[in-house]
């Protein structure tokens, strides 16, 4: 499951974020090994995805937000990394599928064609190996033409998948990626994050506790800005040290 | 029928009759400029009055060519188009997603000022101002020209299409941005390539509006452009619009004469000519929706 020697891609340092004057998360430390699956599970408003959207700087495309401490990806201060480079290198899959009302070629060659990629027969490459990747090419390689918003929910949500590989990030963050969708449809998504394990690191945000105990290697619980426990999966969901997550992981409460 | 139906039924029935008296009022105003206009033909050429070059209405015999008048609205329009479609809708971009909040309000209350500068003031700015500054800048040997009528439309018509664009472009749901964000777009690439496309319904709608009021504005025309009613060689030579003749020969004719029947057949080509516009601008953004 997780190396011997894990190698960390992402660490925090006493991570504080606010919204205005509310604080969203408080003073967390965490640290993400390259190629692990770590989920990151816990009620409402306990900071998910807040600490998601610090680690790619999504956070200040709300004006309102601010953040103390750092966030350091492979040996960076992400605040040193320029923001078109840092969400390159970070993809992130969002809740809701959020394809761009172009077709399906357009929306996987958008990420390519925005860092400079402009030669057609390049484009289709790519395009191809993403939607391979994210278990979609052979539902849509005959109609690539086709408006993606007409897809099914699920298959837009591997569309935005795809997206987020055609880019070749290094990370990619799930933001409760299957919260619409039906149970067969949530299997190709996880199906397709197993497969994806030995090129990328992934942060997997979900509301599902059971998701997290099948596809992630470690599990984090998060509850009202803090992190109580991090630990294996198994461990988190077997034997925690902490009785809160236990009642969590038990469904006692959240 | 209980009375629940009964007041349902009126309600219908009067939401209908207000749809059906607009088009009521649409086919009256063109059977109206239809009939005068017609009158027109009885002794006068169809072929004459659409491909004439000149316009000597009090000549003998008079002439009615609207060549010039047609080629004079076209410069002015389109002189004014180029000028304020691009400013406008880059304004629109700045307000929506680059100017910081502060400065986001006072340039909105200032558009909206703008909006309402009623158009014979800036007929006054054309004369004595921007008249006279484009006959010194380009050497002419008079500011009342094509160019001047332009700028001053393009001026009229940029709040109309700021605002609408700008409206078109803050409702752009946020999931695109935060998806073009969240693949590492710049916010120009972000603005460009999906700000602009998912917005483009909204923003045909505000320029064809704005084409719409350059158009059909008279006064600031008929003010600054020189009322020579000659086929212009460019845009910096006097002209005159169509328009601007109705406005400015109406009062001096014979209610009946050929004179005022040709005035009314001038009506009715500005009204054929907005009415393919809109309909130009229905199609594309029918196009644009899908």
């Amino acid at each position: 499951m997780v190396n011997v020697n894990p190698q960390v891609i992402i660490q925090t340092i006493n991570l504080n974020c606010f919204y205005g004057r509310m604080q969203a998360l408080t003073n967390l430390n965490i640290e993400v090994y390259k190629n692990e699956i770590l989920g990151i599970i816990g009620p409402a408003n306990s900071g998910k995805t807040t600490f998601l959207r610090a680690l790619n700087r999504l956070n200040y495309l709300n004006p309102t937000y601010s953040q103390k401490g750092a966030v350091i990806f492979d040996n960076q201060n992400a605040d040193d990394i320029p923001d078109d480079m840092l969400r390159k290198r970070i993809g992130i899959i969002f809740a809701l599928p959020q394809t761009l009302p172009t077709s399906i070629f357009q929306n996987v060659a958008y990420g390519p064609k925005v860092h400079g990629i402009k030669k057609k027969s390049e484009l289709q490459g790519i395009v191809e190996s993403a939607l391979k990747k994210a278990y979609l090419w052979d539902e849509v390689k005959d109609r690539l033409d086709m408006p993606a918003p007409r897809l099914s929910g699920g298959q837009q949500q591997r569309l935005c998948i795809a997206r987020t590989l055609a880019v070749e990030p290094e990370v990619i963050l799930y933001d409760e990626p299957c919260s619409g969708l039906d149970p067969i449809s949530t299997a190709k998504v996880e199906d397709a994050m197993g497969e994806l394990k030995s090129d990328y690191t992934q942060i997997l945000v979900t509301n599902n506790t059971k998701q997290a105990a099948r596809v992630s290697d470690r599990t984090a619980f998060f509850l009202m800005g803090e992190m109580v426990e991090i630990g294996l999966t198994n461990t988190i969901f077997t034997t925690p040290q902490d009785k809160r997550t236990d009642d969590y992981v038990t469904g006692r409460f959240g | 029928m209980s009375p629940g139906k009964i007041s349902e039924y009126i309600i219908e029935s009067l939401i209908k009759l207000s749809g059906l008296i607009i088009v009521g009022f649409v086919i009256l105003i063109f059977l109206f400029l239809f009939r005068d206009a017609v009158s027109l033909f009885g002794g006068y050429s169809p072929g004459a009055f659409l491909f004439g070059r000149n316009w000597l209405p009090i000549s003998e015999p008079p002439q009615f060519g609207i060549l010039p008048l047609l080629i004079g609205s076209v410069y002015v329009t389109a002189g004014a188009i180029i000028i304020c479609v691009p400013l406008g809708v880059a304004a629109a971009m700045y307000i929506a997603e680059v100017a910081p909040k502060s400065l986001k309000h006072i340039l909105k209350s200032l558009i909206e000022i703008l909006a309402s500068i009623p158009s014979v003031v800036l007929g006054f700015i054309g004369i004595v101002w921007l008249g006279p500054f484009l006959k010194n800048t380009f050497g002419l040997t008079t500011g009342m020209c094509g160019l001047t009528g332009s700028l001053l439309l393009a001026f009229m018509a940029m709040p109309t299409i700021i605002s609408i664009s700008e409206d078109a472009l803050v409702s752009v749901p946020r999931t695109f941005k935060e998806a073009a964000y969240g693949l590492g777009a710049t916010k120009w690439q972000m603005l460009w390539r999906v700000m602009l496309p998912s917005a483009a319904s909204g923003i045909i709608a505000g320029i064809m509006l704005g084409i719409g009021r350059v158009i059909g504005e008279t006064m600031v025309v008929m003010m600054v452009t020189g009322n020579a009613p000659v086929i212009p060689e460019s845009i910096l030579q006097p002209l005159r619009t169509l328009t601007a003749t109705i406005a400015g020969e109406m009062g001096e004719t014979v209610s009946g004469s050929e004179h005022y029947y040709a005035l009314f057949a001038v009506g009715l080509a500005l009204f054929i000519i907005t009415f393919i516009i809109n309909l130009i601008a229905d199609i594309s953004l029918q196009k644009a929706r899908k």
